[in-house]
């Protein structure tokens, strides 16, 4: 399937919420729809779940949406065995190329990543997701202490709590579901620590993001804080966490609106279990490495640029979604549904029409309508994430937490001091040369951790350089990470990590493991695909299974 | 960092590029007691010195101009390496050069003998003493050399640490400053430039911008024929350290000489003090493409696990490519433009830049401040190609 004589259409990297409603939208209109997604089940980083819950009787009461996903999750399904879908779960996409007029979609999957596979694609939607925004701090390395997105995914995905007693900090309304996911796991939530200040946005009304106050989630989340009587503090941090082996206690304090602690306002709060986020990072290093332009989104974060159906400045790359920004879920859905038609318009120049029919004037001008009313959706919601974002950003006093030997990057032990050493004393003024010089970002995770904290090191010493060099003095409020050193500590031309025996296998002078079957050779100039043509070259009506291993012409599966 | 604001000062000399090389020149210069500025376009080893391996070879120099350079080189080196201690993070690990044909051996082995009688010193190894050397490495193979002299370096913190040491002697560094202009005098000598950042004159000016080396010799009306040529690195993640040389293949030092435009490929493996290794190595005249071609990572990746089984299991983190500065000749521009007085070139390094850049930074500073030069420059001089457009 999805070779290079029979690509599918459309190749959907990620099956959360973008991505299930592009591939469902996709799929509807007749296109062959090949999703790949790291997890064993559909769903995302938001609609985490157990096998267990997937039966229509398992407790999902704490789930947000789960109604809505049951409903992608039906018609994705009913997609999948009409052969439309193929779902290959527990891939990891390490790569997107173009190949003449297709792209090459690079994927490793089971155990240890053994598996190889190469598809064939007309166009790639990037739906990655994001991952947690960490900020280091003294401690933050000890057992115990984890990210708000990986608590609340362990929970989630395993049931395993893991703490009895929380303190849940850090910045942003995603606080607040993971205090509710612990709190639903039976864990003790002794506080919730919010660095921002929400409610003094109150006293300037014109700064009060529309519908922020209004939140349904946001209002659920509240009771239940309440009725557990959990403490919610705002204004507040935890600038430390302390233990022998592992975590018992943290430092919160009282912070100003620059997140600079205010001095003698520390106390100790007891806990096993410290759950930390601010805010997320897209996962954008796929678009990047495919060559699609980035931006800053309205958190700060590096973002693959769009236009409002998901376009990329690359024809036939989209992207939606968190990769494009952070939102939240209903954007995701109504970016994946955008870009979805996006791409039927743009394979079929402009037909865009349920099961290969010719679309009637009527039918054209209902569907143009039905796209304004969602692109308008989408502006709205785009606005109020601004305005979240706007109240949740992260301030630059954070540094001041910092100690000497505070690690800023784990995988590669590299302390505080390293880093102003290379800024400071070798020439460094970039991030790109802060990771040749200190090596932040260099290790296992690639800068996926780290890389938010460097590129905001770079930043404010940059800009107090240039105030230094200037006459004016005092610390800058720009506390922003400049594009350029995030694409240097996102730049990942290799997605995941890829065992060496598989990149081996380009070398073309070595005869492929699996005779070449099929009559065109790789490279040829592959045939058009019709469409409505199943995406699985084993023809109409087989279901793909995704555990199976298929060996395609260019590439075949070497578990070894 | 600290930018003093001495715009228009007047310097002993101007380096232009902060890599490696140009750290050798602000080195040499400001033990000499020149002052000297070191400009840059970007920050510090931002080019062709931060996509290096940190090579300083004698293996693969063919008897020569050249390898006396190196030899010179390879001595600075270890001077600086024990004058800069463990942060260059300088390893004297010697080089493998394995073969597996015999006649691959056979030529390596003549080759060898020639370099021996240049003063390198080669230890022979046996087929089978190869894993007396190197635990993991395939028993295939036919056997090697062993170049106990060739050493391990980490380019960019060695240029960092050498602008830094120079920097402590009074030298000023400028990054994200561009020189737009080589100004020159009526009497036709450099007397300085002209940058982004406002003007610094000087009566000596050296070209260490690289692969971009020819772009500089331009701004005085000077020509250099310097093009890039692409090379390939894979990284795995951190291993325990089961590789204990730089070990590469016969065909290197083909490679290395030859002019092809096409993709060559041999391989050289190495592990680093990170735990990490470095799997090269590619040549390709490509322009300056970045553009990944898992074909060429492809052929070296495989090639890698021909010599270190081992390694098919291990993952790679990332890749990356550099531009090696490549002469025609594959030999360096060291010395006097005689078409532009006052400006001394030291770039085209090709993929030899940080071995080289030590030796290139003292005879650099020797010609600035008036010295006789260690080595004899002429192999390197500016004004070969012309002799060779002449003659072709």
């Amino acid at each position: 399937m999805a070779t290079a004589e029979h690509p599918v259409d459309l190749a959907v990297i990620g099956a959360g919420p973008a991505g299930l409603a592009a591939s469902i939208t996709a799929s509807e209109a007749g296109l062959s729809v090949l999703v790949l997604d790291m997890a064993e089940r559909i769903g995302g980083q938001y609609w985490r779940h157990q096998q267990d819950e997937t039966t229509e009787r398992g407790d999902r009461s704490h789930r947000h949406g789960w109604s809505t996903f049951v409903g992608l999750r039906t018609s994705f399904d009913a997609h999948v065995r009409a052969g439309r879908i193929a779902h290959r779960a527990s891939h990891t996409v390490w790569s997107v190329e173009r190949a003449g007029a297709l792209f090459r979609v690079h994927a490793i999957g089971g155990e240890r990543d053994r598996l190889r596979y190469l598809a064939h694609a007309r166009a790639v939607l990037v739906a990655t997701g994001a991952h947690d925004r960490q900020l280091p701090f003294p401690g933050w390395t000890l057992p115990g202490v984890m990210a708000g997105g990986g608590a609340q995914s362990l929970l989630k995905g395993s049931g395993v709590a893991p703490g009895r007693r929380a303190v849940v900090a850090g910045t942003g309304p995603f606080l607040l579901p993971v205090a509710d996911t612990l709190l639903m796991a039976g864990v003790n939530v002794v506080e919730v620590v919010e660095a921002n200040a929400p409610l003094r946005m109150l006293g300037a009304p014109a700064a009060i993001p529309a519908g922020l106050v209004k939140l349904p989630e946001a209002a659920g989340y509240a009771r239940r804080l309440r009725e557990h009587r959990v403490r919610v503090s705002t204004a507040q941090a935890v600038v430390a966490a302390s233990g022998q082996e592992r975590l018992s206690a943290v430092t919160v304090a009282r912070v100003d609106e620059r997140w600079r602690v205010v001095a003698g306002t520390e106390r100790e709060v007891r806990c096993d279990l410290l759950t930390v986020g601010f805010g997320f990072t897209p996962q954008v290093e796929l678009a990047l490495a495919a060559g699609c332009e980035t931006g800053i989104g309205s958190d700060g974060s590096l973002v693959v640029s769009t236009d409002s159906a998901g376009r990329t400045s690359v024809p036939g790359v989209y992207a939606a979604g968190e990769t494009t920004g952070v939102g939240g879920a209903d954007l995701a859905l109504l970016e994946g549904r955008l870009c979805g038609a996006a791409v039927i318009q743009d394979l079929r120049g402009g037909a865009a029409t349920g099961r290969g029919g010719r679309a009637g004037v009527g039918e054209r001008i209902e569907r143009r309508a039905r796209r304004r009313a969602l692109e308008a959706r989408r502006r709205s919601l785009l606005s109020f994430a601004a305005a979240v974002n706007g109240v949740f950003s992260i301030k630059p006093g954070w540094e001041e937490w910092l100690d000497p030997e505070t690690l800023i990057c784990r995988c590669e032990e590299v302390p505080y001091a390293r880093i102003r050493t290379a800024l400071d004393e070798l020439g460094a003024g970039d991030a790109r040369t802060v990771k040749l010089l200190a090596r932040p970002g260099m290790g296992l995770c690639q800068g996926r951790i780290c890389g938010a904290a460097v590129a905001r090191l770079v930043a404010s010493r940059r800009t107090a350089g240039e105030a230094g060099s200037g006459a004016s003095v005092g610390f800058s409020l720009a506390s922003g990470a400049a594009q350029e050193d995030l694409i240097a500590l996102s730049r990942r031309p290799l997605g995941s990590p890829v065992p060496l025996s598989h990149l081996a296998a380009f070398d073309t002078r070595i005869p492929p493991a699996a005779d070449p079957p099929g009559p065109g050779k790789a490279g040829d100039r592959p045939d058009p695909v019709k469409c409505g043509d199943p995406p699985d070259a084993g023809g109409a009506g087989d279901p793909p299974d995704p555990g199976e291993a298929d060996a395609g012409p260019t590439l075949g599966e070497c578990g070894v | 960092m600290q930018h003093y604001s001495r715009v228009g000062a007047a310097f002993d000399a101007i380096v232009i590029g902060a890599g490696v090389v140009g750290a050798c020149c602000a080195h040499y210069l400001s033990a000499a007691g020149a002052s000297v500025a070191v400009l840059d376009r970007g920050w510090v080893a931002g080019g062709t010195t931060g996509a290096g391996e940190g090579n300083i070879l004698v293996s693969d120099k063919q008897p020569g101009a050249e390898l006396e350079l190196a030899l010179l080189s390879n001595r600075l080196w270890r001077e600086l390496g024990s004058q800069l201690g463990e942060a260059i993070e300088l390893e004297l690990k010697g080089g493998l050069v394995v073969a597996a044909s015999a006649s691959a051996l056979e030529a390596l082995q003549s080759l060898a003998r020639a370099q021996r009688a240049c003063g390198v010193e080669t230890v022979p190894v046996a087929g089978p003493e190869l894993a007396e050397s190197e635990p993991h490495i395939s028993a295939r193979l036919c056997g090697g050399i062993l170049y106990p002299e060739d050493m391990q370096v980490q380019p960019m913190l060695a240029a960092a640490h050498l602008l830094a040491a120079a920097r402590r002697r009074g030298a000023e560094l400028r990054t994200g400053c561009e020189v737009t202009e080589i100004s020159r005098g009526s009497d036709g000598r450099v007397t300085g430039v002209r940058t982004s950042a406002g003007s610094f004159s000087a009566p000596v000016v050296v070209n260490a911008a690289g692969t971009w080396g020819g772009a500089v010799a331009a701004l005085a009306g000077s020509a250099l024929p310097i093009l890039p040529r692409r090379g390939f690195i894979v990284v795995t993640e951190p291993l325990e350290p089961l590789i204990r040389h730089k070990v590469y293949t016969a065909e290197y030092v083909a490679n290395v000489a030859s002019s092809d435009e096409g993709l060559e490929v041999s391989t050289v493996v190495e592990g680093t003090r990170a735990g990490t290794v470095l799997i090269g190595a590619t040549r390709e005249r490509v322009g300056f493409d970045r553009s990944v071609s898992w074909e060429a990572i492809g052929r070296i990746v495989a090639g890698a696990i021909t010599v270190f089984p081992f390694l098919a299991e291990a993952r790679a983190l990332r890749t990356y490519s550099g531009f090696r500065p490549y002469c025609p000749d594959h030999l360096p521009v060291i010395g006097p433009d005689p078409r532009v007085p006052g400006l001394i070139h030291a770039c085209g390094h090709e993929g030899a830049g940080i071995g080289l850049a030590a030796a290139s930074g003292l005879v650099v500073a020797q010609l600035a401040t008036g010295r006789p030069t260690e080595l004899p420059l002429h192999p390197f001089a500016v004004d070969r190609f012309d002799e060779m457009s002449v003659r072709g």
